[in-house]
């Protein structure tokens, strides 16, 4: 079995999705010719040629608008958006326009298209290479969002998002691009949209978080289990469909619930699972929601200490655990 | 009345074709003041009327006749398209009225809102230009799977501000892709006249900016459109794609909840109807005498005698059932 980072799994996955399914095209910024910013389609132009590698234009709102036409009409696009922070002038076409598009036709029509996004930061991006922009998507009816953490899971959801006939909201945490690496089997296999995963059973606090902020949650209960707290830690995966039972079902028997996301805490995901379960599953729980969370400023800035001050980290994590577990 | 003359009709155009376009043309223009009396009725919420563009749609349409495959992105003035391509006036009322049965969204959009594949006909959103890069894209995915389908990407002089017409018309030049982008120029954008959308006197001034070949025309006048349409598709199925502007008049107000008398002096609304293409057909047949006051007289009774039947069926139809409200959000 070959251990792959998160990158190098996405663009086999694309490879593999594209070698078997004509009908499936890439497009977007720098990604012919340069292979796009991260590689993630590095040498495809050679292998499947200029009419299923699109280098547009720098002009978000039509990749979008063009990736949506085209899935009405036979093909299944990959439109990769360069950085989540360049998204906004194609919302028009995800959030207006790709998203109604089953329920505004009475299930006639259909967009079978995955918009991948990188996003996230900790890597020196400043506001506008760094930002989280699934609280956006989260809100929408009609769209589908993946949020993997590992290299097995990215090629897992992405080969599920690519035969969906929904548009599907790929995002790509930029840091964990190379830095998380992990083993991938060669084999096809597919994991369902929707269903989260429990990356670690424990039974006293439950964590619940995805992306980047996962592998900092991982090491926080590494560290908690000196202090005889044993973290169960819940990677969605998917953020819509969100996976309630899994998360219910944890909070069973943990009885305790701490949401993290890099995303600004205010109309976060988190605040989602906060009231889903203060609903839902009230009875279960002995001690408040907590949510670790990126604080409501517009993303974190460019200085190294602001980035730092900004984003959740294992310390932080680590106390808003402990601190819990003690209420 | 102009005098009487004897116009050479187009190559493949019979006098029989005329006619028959002129009734569809009736039929359109009954169906469109039926809508509007019912708006005041209090029975159709909205309604964005077609009239002065009846020509240029149905022109277009006489013109895709031999390319059945064509494919039509439409918007909100476009109700002569969405007849022509085969839609029942009563499937029509049903739309207008949102009861079930609606082809287009079954009572979720706007009228004829939403899609008709069975028709060749998609218009997603009330957000002008946001279909014309769909249709790109639409072309985009005929050229890479050598489908010989033109797109056609129906948009207003309003439209042509937005930013994704202008992508979507750059992106068709790069790619040579086989589109038809027309506008129907009113000269209105709701309320705002032309000169304060636009410093050019013609929208297709700018279609040399993104390699595209420019046809202006009366769209108000059916057999111009139709050979010019028939020259455009010809030119997009050999990849050059085109941009027709289509010079039409806006007869009644934006929509069923505007008034004209606001910003549009009556002398130049009084002047509107010198520009009907109804009107304007009319007079062709009759100045060349293709046929006679009582043939036209019965057409004009059978349209009512339609639309009341379409309206009847359509007032007893049911509401969607709200057991649906949550279906259809994805498809499997």
């Amino acid at each position: 079995m070959a251990e792959l980072s998160v990158i190098e799994s996405i663009r086999n996955t694309l490879w593999e999705e594209m070698k078997k399914d004509p009908t499936v095209i890439v497009m977007g910024e720098d990604i012919g010719q340069r292979g796009g910013v991260f590689l993630a389609t590095q040498g495809f132009l050679e292998e499947f040629g200029e009419s299923r590698v699109i280098d547009t234009p720098l002009a978000e709102a039509s990749i979008m608008g063009i990736a949506l036409g085209a899935s009405f009409n036979g093909l299944r696009p990959i439109p990769e958006v360069q950085f989540s922070d360049f998204i906004w002038p194609g919302l028009n076409q995800i959030i207006g326009e790709a998203s109604k598009t089953a329920y505004g036709s009475n299930g006639e029509l259909n967009a079978p298209m995955v918009i991948r996004i990188p996003y996230g930061g900790g890597i020196r991006g400043g506001l506008y290479h760094s930002q989280n922009v699934e609280s956006y998507f989260f809100h929408t009816p009609g769209l589908k969002i993946c949020a993997p953490s590992t290299p097995y899971d990215a090629k897992g959801l992405l080969k599920s998002a690519i035969s969906d006939n929904n548009p599907v909201i790929f995002l790509e945490h930029k840091k964990t691009y190379r830095l998380v690496r992990g083993e991938v089997p060669e084999e096809d296999y597919s994991i369902p949209i929707g269903v989260a995963d429990i990356k670690k059973s424990g039974k006293d606090v439950t964590v619940v978080s995805y992306g980047l902020m996962l592998h900092y949650c991982l090491e926080a209960s590494r560290l908690l289990e000196d202090h005889n707290i044993d973290v169960e830690i819940i990677d969605l995966m998917s953020l819509r469909p969100l996976d309630t039972s899994t998360i219910l079902e944890s909070i069973k028997k943990t009885g305790k619930l701490v949401v993290v996301h890099e995303d600004n805490l205010t109309g976060g995901v988190g605040a989602e699972i906060a009231a889903t379960v203060s609903d839902l599953g009230f009875d279960y729980l002995d001690g408040p929601i907590k949510r670790i969370c990126g604080p409501d400023i517009p993303t974190m800035p460019f200085a190294k200490s602001l980035e730092e001050a900004y984003l959740p980290n294992t310390t932080s994590i680590f106390n808003g655990i402990l601190e819990l577990s003690q209420y | 009345m102009s005098s009487k003359q004897n116009i050479t009709l187009p190559s493949g155009i019979t006098t029989d074709k005329i006619l028959e376009v002129y009734e569809q043309m009736l039929m359109v223009r009954t169906i469109d003041e039926r809508v509007w009396a019912m708006n005041r009725q209090g029975k159709v919420p909205i309604a964005a009327s077609c009239q002065g563009h009846e020509a240029a749609q149905l022109g277009t349409l006489l013109a895709a006749e031999s390319h059945p495959e064509s494919f039509f992105f439409t918007y909100y003035r476009d109700l002569a398209i969405k007849f022509g391509v085969g839609l029942d006036e009563t499937q029509i009322m049903l739309s207008y009225l949102g009861k079930q049965g609606d082809p287009y969204s079954n009572g979720r959009q706007f009228p004829l809102q939403g899609s008709d594949l069975q028709r060749n006909v998609i218009q997603l959103s009330n957000v002008v230009a946001a279909g014309m890069t769909q249709a790109v894209g639409h072309a985009l995915a005929s050229k890479i799977q050598k489908k010989a389908a033109v797109t056609m990407s129906f948009f207003g002089d309003g439209a042509s501000s937005q930013g994704e017409c202008h992508e979507a018309m750059n992106f068709a030049g790069i790619h040579k892709l086989p589109i038809i982008f027309i506008c129907e120029n009113n000269h209105y954008a709701i309320s705002v006249p032309q000169n304060l959308q636009m410093a050019i006197s013609e929208v297709s001034e700018r279609a040399p900016g993104y390699g595209l070949e420019s046809i202006s025309i009366d769209g108000s006048d059916l057999l111009q459109v139709y050979e010019s349409m028939q020259k455009a598709i010809a030119l997009a199925k050999s990849f050059t794609p085109v941009l027709v502007e289509m010079n039409v008049e806006r007869i009644m107000p934006h929509t069923s909840d505007d008034d004209h008398t606001r910003y549009r002096a009556l002398s130049e609304i009084d002047q509107l109807t010198q520009r009907d293409p109804l009107l304007k057909l009319k007079t062709l047949i009759q100045d060349n005498s293709f046929a006679s006051e009582e043939q036209l007289e019965e057409m004009l009774s059978r349209c009512n005698s339609r639309i009341n039947t379409a309206t009847s069926l359509a007032e007893a139809a049911p509401e969607p059932d709200t057991k649906t409200l949550l279906n259809n959000l994805f498809v499997e």
